[in-house]
């Protein structure tokens, strides 16, 4: 009676060591993108072209290339000493260089040194980063019971959008808490405030490697160690032996390239859209995000559970299906509920307020004219234009810069948000099971290799990729608003055809081989 | 089934060099319009690493032909070439 209740307690005790690890591991990497504006005022001054050549390397070089190339080495670690070691290993080294981040100089202090120094702590974040998860999902999986393993594993997928949801949540609250006064406490974080999240990260890794530290290696691990039966290569055998190649294939292929890109369409590109082509306000676009986050998560662990029973496969086939058939009405709908053309405007209290900031020596000045319009239904939309007022007034600016900032009814912001809540249950139905899926493709020896290098090209260059594209879809066809959903809608569709004609449903009842 | 599994890996060997050739040809004329260094490094990045994924589509799709894919491995032994 005793024994049962001790292995559910003991792989509770797993799944909390594991995905605390993990959940900060993704809360270090996403505070950098999330505060990348104001890290590039600080580091990378765009009127040095240099210094704006290392923030697209951090940029993209961090984000995208090297999560693979952490993937693999760290994997090759994890299959030759074991899981434990490994991913203490990338939870010390993303904690240090998220913490250093926090403490290099700016710029204007110590020149070019800035760049540098945040470049390559930004590269060793993302090569910490392909290193844990394999390493997480692995190890709950090896202690998972065979018929709970999609739920138990389930777990690890929900610290990733944990992880967005606590950078989000950290720097909202730090943003808003330095002053009294809201703008002050904007203009001081933008200065100095940005390093807290960074700096709040040591705590928070402190408490995971001590809780990590406890772990004893995973079960299955430990006995092929025991029996002399790790591999000794495990890079060879996961890649050049063909018939794990085309299980890496088919696992890249058939599975985690069309999540990949759901992921990042739900979470990632969905924010992005309502910032930067809704023209939603800053905050507005972020509180939406998170609370349709907070809603949908449980869903993770649902839909994890649930492929216990009815298997893997078919789950995250329908998650693919249904965003690829939706994308294109729920993101026209989020267009449509900003769109000013579909609201009455009450005139009458139209504000306009003109600031006029003379330049010195030249007669000329810089004329900031703020236009607040003010809907029937609450919305206020913020029209500010910038620029200059020349003393010859025959000389006018030829392209005056024009910036739109729309703060939205509560109505149409809880409509916002039951969209995206909606495009974060297709992440949840694609990425609830991958873990488990992904473990019980491979083989003990060569699992934490084998899983984790699909994994990352999936997630890092597929779906991480997606924003990019995405946009630059909308520059290249600039007509269409909706065109850079041709990208997730492509990659997740030819997905789903290797997925439904190539995957099995089957769940593997022995992982412990 | 295990017949249009080997069809589609016709499918998917052409695919590789398919969206290859798009992607470079795409790249040149964004860079053609807009020559910065930013632009450059962009559409660099996208092709050095969507080219070994495109490779590894085609051995994908040389897979599926051969038939690699008519049975998936019922066991870890199975995947171990030893």
């Amino acid at each position: 009676m005793n024994q049962p209740t001790n292995e559910v307690q003991g792989i509770r005790r797993i799944i909390a060591a594991s995905s605390v690890g993990t959940l900060i591991e993704w809360y270090d990497f996403y505070i950098f993108g999330s505060l990348a504006t104001v890290i590039a005022t600080q580091f990378f001054p765009k009127t040095n072209p240099t210094a704006a050549l290392l923030s697209t390397f951090a940029t993209f070089a961090a984000g995208f290339i090297v999560r693979p190339f952490g993937a693999l080495v760290f994997g090759r670690l994890g299959d030759l000493i074991g899981r434990k070691y490994t991913f203490l290993l990338t939870l010390i080294i993303m904690g240090s260089s998220t913490f250093a981040i926090g403490l290099v100089p700016g710029y204007e202090t110590i020149g070019f040194a800035a760049p540098i120094l945040v470049l390559v702590l930004r590269l060793l974040q993302g090569l910490a980063l392909g290193g844990e998860y394999g390493g997480a999902a692995t190890y709950v999986a090896e202690h998972a019971p065979p018929k709970r393993r999609g739920f138990f594993t389930s777990w690890i997928q929900t610290t990733a959008t944990l992880g967005l949801f606590l950078s989000l949540g950290i720097i909202l609250i730090t943003r808003h808490s330095l002053d009294i006064d809201r703008a002050k406490s904007i203009a001081k974080f933008n200065d100095w405030g940005w390093r807290i999240p960074f700096l709040v990260s040591i705590f928070l890794v402190v408490i995971s490697v001590y809780i990590r530290l406890k772990m004893k290696e995973s079960p299955m691990y430990a006995k092929l160690k025991i029996e002399g039966k790790t591999s000794s290569n495990p890079l060879k055998e996961s890649f050049t032996h063909r018939s794990n190649l085309k299980m890496v294939l088919l696992a890249l292929f058939g599975a985690t390239m069309g999540q990949g890109v759901v992921w990042y369409t739900g979470q990632f590109y969905a924010q992005s859209f309502i910032e930067n082509i809704c023209k939603v306000d800053f905050e507005q676009s972020r509180t939406i995000l998170i609370w349709a986050i907070l809603f949908a998560t449980p869903f993770f662990v649902f839909f994890g559970g649930w492929s216990d029973r009815v298997g893997r496969k078919w789950i995250m086939m329908i998650g693919m299906l249904l965003a690829i058939i939706t994308y294109r009405p729920l993101f026209g709908q989020l267009l449509s509920i900003a769109d000013v053309n579909n609201k009455i405007e009450l005139p009458e209290q139209k504000q306009i307020n003109t600031t006029i900031n003379p330049f010195a020596h030249t007669g000329n000045s810089l004329r900031i004219v703020s236009t607040k319009h003010f809907f029937s239904d609450g919305m206020v939309m913020t029209e500010t234009k910038t620029d200059t007022a020349y003393a010859d007034l025959s000389k006018t600016t030829i392209k005056p810069d024009i910036k739109l900032s729309k703060l939205i009814s509560k109505n149409d912001y809880w409509m916002m948000v039951a969209i995206v809540f909606l495009m974060i249950i297709y992440v949840t139905m694609v990425y609830g099971p991958i873990a488990a899926f992904l473990v019980e493709m491979f083989p003990t020896k060569i699992r934490y290799t084998s899983m984790s290098l699909p994994y990352h090209i999936g997630n890092g260059i597929f779906g991480g990729l997606t924003p990019f594209i995405a946009l630059l879809l909308t520059t290249i066809y600039s007509t269409d608003k909706l065109v850079g959903l041709f990208y997730p809608m492509i990659v997740a569709g030819v997905c789903l055809l290797i997925g439904v004609l190539y995957l099995r449903n089957k769940i593997d009842s022995d992982v412990n081989d | 089934m295990n017949t249009t599994k080997r069809i589609a890996g016709i499918l998917w060997m052409i695919a590789g060099p398919t969206a290859i050739y798009y992607l470079i040809k795409t790249a040149l004329s964004e860079i053609s319009k807009k020559p910065v260094i930013d632009t450059k490094i962009q559409w660099a990045v996208f092709v050095i690493v969507f080219i070994p994924i495109a490779i590894g589509i085609v051995i994908f799709g040389y897979y599926a032909i051969t038939g690699e894919y008519d049975r998936l491995p019922e066991s870890s032994a199975e995947i171990t070439d030893q």
